[in-house]
């Protein structure tokens, strides 16, 4: 049986020093939603993030992701799980293209060693080309694929967050976590990205979204959650959380 | 996919098959010093392949890894020469060299994970000092390294009775032992240089280059970055291990003189002179920079007795100046190394 539940964040505290990022923040993501993370600046969403993705050990509370608890300060077994990620500030591999790009986000579901390498048996030779293909596919998917062959550093900003979530569904995730993916981007690119968003969506990925952009967030999210301080102030469908009278004094101040 | 098989790069494959087996006997020409100086660019093309996996793939950088030669070097040592009384075979020696040194590279990278750039330039630098001062003092209590008289009268290559030292006759002409090793060196450097260019191009090679972009992305993607860095430097390690079980029979003679810092930092150059990551031209920087010392030192106290009619400067010192020139020289000119690959040059322009 799949249970419902895709993500559930349970107490989760994290403190820097005396800074309290996090306290005790419990939430829960339900498989095929979009869910939207929201607060002002200094909030503790990317904290969350970070703990989440194995970056940061959390000092409290964990997670269950897909029916089983995630190990911390293991980033690289979280994106073996199927949790992938983009940047706040876009880290991609610069001075690599972006088709290579993509092929760097396989290698979770791929297997070949030094010895595949070496040898370049049929096995290697198969999955190499897999990789390629998929990776193609995948900037189709994202429609950057004529850009293909450029160094990743060399493209426009908006084709760079568009290449870092193809890099992040390269890894076949369950949950793609996007951290302020509209940061920067005119109201086109904004509404392109949303279709894009949408359509990861429909191919059957859940999607966690943390986002200033708060027309972006309510009109798109199915569930959002707000944080202020590092506190949960509420978790609901957004025509309730525009209308939480602490969610408008957490924005405009009270 | 490359298609070997036109026109074209059959004529270029024979071209450079001709080139190599006519190389050790127009170098004997000039006397069997210059097939011995052949030999010792081919090995530093081990060299620099196998520390061009640490720095050039990976992008760690590692101050220390002649003491991986050196392991390679005294592990042949002590297992065929009358050190210790045994004589094994060399097929038997080498792959136990590059396993040891493999070892010492999962030794020396294990406790340096979490360090980059300088720092980690610093740790390593201390690790293959380290290295050499153990052998150099490992002859008391118990003598196994022979301090710093070094060991002698270790064997030569063998296979079955072909011995690669001393003349032999084949086919009517007489082979030097340089030009024997000569043969075995161009063949274990081809195989050693396919290697590399199959790992870079894998999906191996690929996570290196991620790390070395930016490792924190490379974990978010799922690249398990404590194994992979630690893969790179036991294969570097490894291809030095290699490197110095030859340099051993070859010489028939090692001591701790032979892997100073200054060695390392030589080989480091060849790296970056040549083109950090890109195999050719990691292969032309190792040929250049362990040639033109030697040209240099043939060259300079002639040129000045035909200039000047006397000697000015002593050839010595006014070849380390002139390599050293030149290297400031490669560097301010062609900053991605004489020979860089095609990414890195875009890279360097790009940021321009």
């Amino acid at each position: 049986m799949v249970a419902e539940l895709l993500l559930d964040a349970r107490a989760v505290a994290k403190h820097f020093g005396g800074v309290k990022a996090l306290r005790d923040v419990s939430l829960s993501i339900r498989r095929g939603e979009i869910y939207g993370l929201i607060g002002p600046n200094g909030a503790g969403k990317t904290t969350f993030f970070n703990c989440m993705t194995g970056l940061y050990v959390p000092d409290g509370g964990g997670f269950i992701f897909d029916g089983a608890p995630l190990l911390a300060d293991a980033p690289h077994q979280a994106a073996e799980r199927g949790i992938a990620r983009t940047f706040q500030n876009i880290r991609l591999f610069g001075n690599m293209t972006a088709l290579e790009n993509v092929m760097v986000g396989r290698h979770v579901r791929t297997r070949a060693g030094v010895l595949g390498a070496i040898l370049q048996n049929a096995t290697t030779r198969a999955e190499e080309s897999a990789i390629r293909q998929r990776a193609i596919d995948l900037l189709h998917y994202v429609r950057i694929e004529d850009r293909t062959d450029d160094l990743a550093k060399n493209l426009s900003y908006g084709d760079q967050r568009r290449l870092e979530i193809a890099r992040a569904l390269a890894t076949e995730p369950k949950l793609l976590c996007l951290d302020e993916p509209a940061a920067g981007m005119n109201g086109t690119e904004t509404a392109e990205l949303r279709e894009l968003i949408d359509g990861i969506r429909r191919d059957g990925t859940t999607i966690l979204l943390i986002e200033h952009d708060v027309k972006l967030v309510m009109g798109l999210c199915d569930r959002v959650a707000v944080l202020d301080y590092g506190a949960l102030v509420i978790e609901d469908v957004p025509a309730v959380v525009q209308k939480d009278q602490r969610v408008i004094e957490a924005y405009l101040g009270a | 996919m490359k298609n070997w098989l036109n026109p074209r790069s059959i004529f270029g494959i024979t071209l450079i098959a001709v080139a190599l087996i006519a190389l050790p006997f127009v170098a004997a020409m000039g006397g069997q010093a210059w097939v011995r100086i052949t030999n010792f660019a081919i090995l530093y093309i081990f060299l620099a392949l196998g520390l061009n996996i640490v720095v050039g793939f990976a992008g760690l950088l590692d101050l220390g890894y002649i003491a991986f030669y050196a392991v390679g070097a005294y592990v042949y040592a002590l297992l065929a020469s009358p050190h210790f009384g045994l004589h094994l075979p060399f097929w038997v020696i080498l792959p136990i060299g590059a396993m040891v040194a493999c070892v010492f590279g999962v030794l020396l990278g294990s406790p340096t994970l979490k360090l980059r750039g300088d720092y980690l330039a610093i740790v390593t630098l201390g690790f293959g000092e380290i290295v050499r001062i153990f052998l150099n003092n490992l002859n008391a209590p118990i003598n196994i390294t022979n301090g710093p008289q070094g060991i002698t009268l270790i064997d030569p290559v063998a296979i079955g009775s072909f011995k690669f030292s001393g003349t032999t006759q084949v086919l009517g002409y007489s082979l030097s032992g340089p030009q024997k090793y000569y043969f075995l060196l161009v063949a274990l450097a081809i195989l050693i240089i396919i290697i590399n260019l199959r790992l870079q191009n894998s999906r191996v090679g690929r996570a290196w280059q991620a790390i070395r972009e930016d490792e924190i992305a490379a974990k978010a993607v799922g690249i398990n970055t404590r194994n992979l860095k630690l893969l790179a430097f036991a294969m570097g390690a490894s291809f030095g291990g290699v490197a110095g079980g030859i340099f051993a029979a070859m010489q028939g003679f090692v001591s701790p003189e032979s892997f100073s810092l200054m060695e390392s930092i030589t080989i480091l150059a060849m790296v970056v002179l040549g083109g950090m990551g890109h195999i050719p031209g990691v292969i032309l920087g190792a040929v250049l920079l362990s040639i033109l010392p030697e040209v240099l030192r043939y060259g300079v106290g002639p040129a000045q007795m035909a200039l000047f009619g006397k000697m000015l400067i002593d050839p010595e010192s006014l070849r380390l100046l002139m390599f050293g020139l030149a290297l400031v020289l490669v560097m301010r000119f062609k900053p991605a190394g004489l020979w860089p690959s095609p990414e890195r040059k875009r890279e360097l322009q790009g940021d321009a």
